[in-house]
């Protein structure tokens, strides 16, 4: 078997994560492979810089998919801290939900969470977009820069809590926005950029008038002279 | 870092696997913490024997047989000494405080660890791993126990520093997390009376924490009070001999997670330590929301 080119399953049952994560960074790796028994350990298929498929069976622990650039990576299963957390490119997709901080400052990619994702989803976010199919904890995009979040379901409190750009779009409730984030109008554009986002992350039939659009109020930006007393 | 492990059982049939599933848990989470480590075991015939109280015991200078003739001695009554790994587990059929004092006379400057019906306490320096070969963790047995890997950060690497903190009746703690204000509050609670055997800030809520169950709360109102007075960040387990709690602070920057079957309740600071437990794979996993606290109490507890 050539685990470069050719479609190959790894079990970490019987292979290390250094041995299955080396694998999957040879120059020239190529085409599916599958990743057995995660069981929660940390960094797996993380840095991946190819055009591969990669499904991993079962939970995985903190950062994994990380970094990646080109892969198309599924979880089945949930995902521990930070999943997909500096990505730049390709796509990563949890079947489960998502621990805190997912997608923190990818640049690129998408990145698609059936479940829900806890505090801290797409944290200084920096161009990723981020489809999560449930809830979202407190601080999500938090400080965020560029990039789209959509929310199917409600999102926790503080929610774009010092956001820079990012355009978030929430379904259901939102418990607190945070500093100098606020709800603004859906133009035209904003409900057919949604409706492509919904659509590539496999939620095609949502009506995208049931979704508010949040983003910043730009209030930040700038020293206001008005509160130099405050300092 | 550190890492906090907990297994509460539902299906007897369980308990004789205890110890090997706690030591499973409890090695996975090396790697958050390899300075020292500490369980505390709920049920262990061997280590406290039914009908008796047991006080964990580490730093004693004694030999078991010794600490055998000065407590019996002292006190009158026939006492019994385990030794697991550096821990001493002393256990007789009489009132709790009364065996702590006896233990605290004739080896004064011990560190008593834990005490109360039906709990061990094991802790001590050195790698997680090692110190659950020490313990002879593996063939424990009982209805529940905690874990703890330590990195630690508030206070030294000693005996005194490890956790668990089980500085009530049938009570333990175990952090993730640091506080902040723990200096301020050792000295509120310093003023009222209680006393400490450590600089660690973990100590100062385990030692909140059975102050306001000493005056009658509950776990759940006891753990609220420590929500508003200490500053920092915490994922917490707080068991009792009949009871078993999580809490996570507000901000919820440190790790947890909990699984459910009919079977037990686990929680750990990540997955894989969950990943040998029977049926792990059908359980209820999630991960608890901040500033919220888990609770869930044993429905056959012998009487006290």
């Amino acid at each position: 078997m050539n685990t470069l080119t050719d479609n190959t399953t790894f079990d970490l049952e019987s292979s290390s994560l250094r041995e299955v994560n080396r694998a999957l960074h040879a120059p020239g790796v190529s085409g599916a492979k599958t990743i057995l028994h995660p069981r929660g350990a940390h960094a797996l298929a993380a840095g991946v810089n190819a055009e591969l498929q990669i499904t991993i069976e079962g939970h995985v622990g903190y950062y994994a998919a990380g970094m990646n650039q080109q892969a198309a990576i599924t979880i089945a299963g949930n995902a521990g801290v930070g999943v997909a957390e500096n990505m730049m490119s390709g796509s990563v997709r949890v079947s489960g939900n998502a621990s805190q901080s997912a997608g923190a400052t990818a640049h690129g990619g998408l990145l698609v969470i059936e479940g829900d994702a806890a505090a801290r989803c797409g944290i200084s976010m920096k161009g990723v977009d981020i489809v999560v199919g449930g809830s979202v904890g407190h601080m999500s995009a938090f400080m965020a820069q560029a990039g789209r979040l959509v929310v199917r379901g409600d999102a926790g409190e503080a929610l774009g809590d010092s956001i820079y750009e990012t355009r978030i779009y929430v379904r259901g409730s939102v418990t607190s926005l945070g500093a100098d984030c606020t709800s603004k109008e859906m133009r035209p554009e904003h409900h057919q950029e949604l409706a492509e986002l919904l659509a590539s992350a496999g939620y095609p039939e949502d009506d995208t008038s049931a979704y508010t659009r949040y983003g910043s109020a730009r209030q930040l930006y700038h020293f206001t002279v008005d509160n130099a007393d405050s300092y | 870092m550190c890492g906090i492990v907990g297994l509460h059982l539902r299906n007897p049939e369980l308990y004789p696997r205890l110890g090997e599933l706690l030591t499973s848990m409890l090695c996975e989470m090396e790697e958050r913490g390899a300075d020292s480590a500490g369980v505390a075991v709920y049920g262990d015939p061997t280590w406290s024997p039914p009908g008796t109280v047991t006080v964990s015991v580490l730093e004693a200078d004694q030999t078991a047989e010794d600490l055998i003739s000065a407590v019996s001695e002292h006190l009158g009554t026939r006492v019994s000494v385990k030794q697991a790994g550096a821990t001493q587990l002393v256990s007789a059929p009489i009132d709790v405080e009364l065996l702590k004092q006896a233990i605290l006379d004739v080896a004064p400057g011990c560190l008593i660890a834990g005490f109360g019906q039906d709990l061990a306490v094991l802790k001590g320096v050195g790698h997680p791993r090692d110190l659950a070969a020490e313990f002879g963790l593996r063939g424990a047995q009982g209805w529940q126990g905690v874990g703890h890997t330590r990195m630690a950060t508030e206070s030294a690497v000693t005996p005194g520093g490890c956790h668990p903190y089980a500085v009530g009746d049938g009570q333990c703690l175990v952090h993730n997390g640091s506080f902040s204000n723990h200096a301020t509050l050792r000295r509120e609670l310093q003023r009222k009376g209680v006393q400490f055997d450590s600089q660690n800030d973990t100590e100062v809520g385990a030692r909140f924490i059975a102050e306001q169950m000493r005056q009658g709360s509950t776990v759940e109102a006891a753990v609220h009070s420590l929500s508003e007075e200490f500053d920092g960040f915490y994922t917490l387990l707080v068991s009792n001999r009949d009871s078993f709690a999580v809490v996570r602070d507000a901000i919820a920057c440190k790790p947890a997670v909990i699984a459910e079957t009919d079977g037990w309740v686990a929680m750990a600071s990540e997955y894989r330590a969950l990943t040998d437990l029977p049926g792990i794979d059908s359980a209820r996993l999630y991960e608890p929301e901040p500033n919220k606290i888990y609770a869930w109490s044993r429905k056959e507890v012998s009487p006290a």
